[in-house]
């Protein structure tokens, strides 16, 4: 049983008012608010530790240096790897994106195949774009159906032994879609092609054991997971860590450095130049302890019981146009309302104290295939109530009639 | 004071009789909904100005020594906010525009709609207008 009370008093944020209205943030796909365990964290960083990692033998030094190491086997146990040398830190979700898509350009040349889907986040576009120009490899894109799911025959009709790497969403950002990634392994695994998983939209929803999965990489930010702004984490299996060279230079990463040549520092600190988000990383492992806490089987269920409450209501408004009907879905609702703009609705929900994203949530080609300018996303978290989307409900219709 | 300052005035001063935010933004609804002047055949990419969210299609004409805009919007809100910006910038001379100040956005308390976030196109509009005003009064000599 989750203990609602204790979840929803450790965010503070929840009790700001906006425009004399208590806040409803249902805007959790773009980023979950920060429970006090993992505000605490950073201000204890500050306050009683704050030092370098790795280099200096004194106090301070060393217990960072030992929380951000626990943060990194939280992080490996936490989606199930098997070494904390699979386990880069990086800025985010983006950042663990062009890691890959740069470093990897080493095994690509021209006529390989890159295969991405028509749901991807431009996080997951754009870097393979650039790696395609860089190398002459071929950008393949997957179909989406217009329930909103990945077009299986089509992937599968793509896949050959050209493809290199596909890189797909766990869940998409705009339609909620759960991709089925195992089924996908599996075809990928007919040929030598690389599984790129981008977490984002997974990790706080639902259990990820990426060695169950049998991906080859994995990546999510921090800040999806209840913890800071600017760290990610990039999981890849360390046979193909080992193999890739070095995305950027600098402090950390090396073994040993002359003018002549260098060499370069082992797993997984050969990937992360410069000194790190510390106190970030830490809160991290925080924002892990908080969720598991919680356990993440009983919030994949939880937000499930909100998400079906919200299709109840939404069934029954005529005008209502969902953008993502799979059955298979997480807490993700994206929808227009007919004749009314995007734009419109959004201005009014946030006067009335909602929090929801509008326009077209960083997947432009999604949208375009669909004939969308944009849509109104409505993303769930831990501390959302069915009471919540009660009022929702309630605003969305006063806000249509105010503008129809 | 000039017109420009005039015309800020008197839409402050019609908007404060508003008490509450929902009478407020009906207001602008109702102006977002008139019909207006804007030939459609202006609503092409060179016109375009381009928000995140909603559209913006602008464009000038110089009557005598006046210049006339008009705009329009995919969004309901901004075409009502436009329509508040058409009645303070059209028919002005381009000195009067370029060297307006536009505090009314802020005292009518729709500054919000100006930031960056809202990426309405709104602030690149005004932008815009200035600059048709800087190049009638350039082509006028």
């Amino acid at each position: 049983m989750i203990d609602f009370e204790k979840i929803r008093s450790s965010f503070p944020i929840l009790d700001v008012k906006v425009n004399d209205n208590k806040l409803v943030y249902f805007d959790n796909a773009a980023t979950t608010q920060t429970p006090t365990q993992v505000t605490n964290s950073i201000r204890n960083y500050f306050n009683k530790q704050n030092s370098n990692i790795h280099r200096g033998v004194h106090h301070l030094s060393n217990i960072s240096t030992e929380d951000f190491e626990q943060s990194r086997k939280k992080v490996k146990e936490f989606i199930g790897a098997e070494k904390e040398e699979e386990i880069v830190f990086t800025r985010g979700t983006t950042d663990s994106i062009n890691l890959v898509a740069t470093s990897y350009q080493k095994f690509l040349k021209n006529g390989d195949e890159i295969l991405i889907s028509e749901m991807e986040h431009h996080s997951n576009i754009v870097p393979w774009q650039l790696c395609a120009e860089k190398t002459g490899a071929k950008l393949k894109v997957v179909s989406v159906t217009k329930e909103g799911e990945i077009d299986m025959d089509h992937l599968e009709k793509l896949l050959n032994e050209k493809t290199k790497i596909l890189s797909i969403t766990h869940i998409s950002n705009t339609l909620g879609t759960i991709n089925p990634i195992s089924e996908i392994t599996k075809l990928a695994r007919k040929y030598d092609t690389k599984v790129f998983i981008d977490g984002a939209q997974a990790i706080a929803h639902q259990k990820v054991n990426v060695t169950e999965l049998d991906v080859d990489f994995y990546c999510f930010s921090a800040h999806k997971l209840y913890g800071p702004t600017g760290v990610g984490v990039l999981y890849g299996k360390e046979e193909i860590l080992e193999k890739l060279p070095p995305y950027q230079g600098g402090g950390e990463m090396i073994e040993l450095v002359t003018f002549e040549k260098t060499t370069y520092a082992k797993l997984p600190s050969k990937f992360e130049a410069g000194t790190p988000n510390i106190s970030g990383v830490i809160a991290l492992g925080k924002a892990i302890e908080f969720i598991e806490e919680i356990n993440l089987d009983l919030i994949f269920e939880y937000e499930d019981m909100l998400l079906n409450h919200y299709n109840e209501k939404s069934n029954k408004i005529e005008y209502y146009e969902p953008f993502g009907t799979s059955l298979n879905k997480s807490a993700i609702a994206s929808f227009n309302l007919k004749k009314v703009h995007h734009y419109d609705i959004g201005v009014l929900l946030d006067n009335m104290g909602i929090a929801v994203r509008t326009g077209h949530h960083c997947t432009q080609p999604l949208h375009k295939k669909f004939n969308l300018a944009g849509t109104i996303r409505a993303s769930f978290g831990i501390y959302n109530t069915k009471s919540e989307i009660d009022y929702f409900f309630d605003c969305l219709s006063k806000a249509y009639k105010m503008l129809y | 004071m000039t017109s420009v300052e005039k015309i800020q005035n008197e839409i402050v001063e019609e908007l404060s009789l508003f008490t509450d935010w929902i009478e407020k933004y009906e207001y602008l609804i109702g102006l977002g909904k008139d019909e207006i002047d804007f030939d459609k055949k202006f609503m092409k990419d060179e016109f375009l100005i381009n928000g995140c969210q909603s559209k913006v299609w602008l464009y000038a004409k110089q009557n005598n020594s006046k210049v006339t805009f008009h705009a329009y919007s995919d969004a309901i809100m901004t075409k009502g906010i436009i329509a508040l910006l058409i009645k303070v910038f059209s028919n002005q001379s381009p000195d009067d525009i370029i060297n307006s100040k536009l505090d009314f956005i802020d005292k009518i308390g729709l500054k919000s709609h100006l930031s960056a976030t809202r990426a309405n196109g709104l602030m690149s509009m005004i932008k815009q207008i200035k600059i048709y005003a800087i190049g009638f009064k350039e082509k006028n000599g």
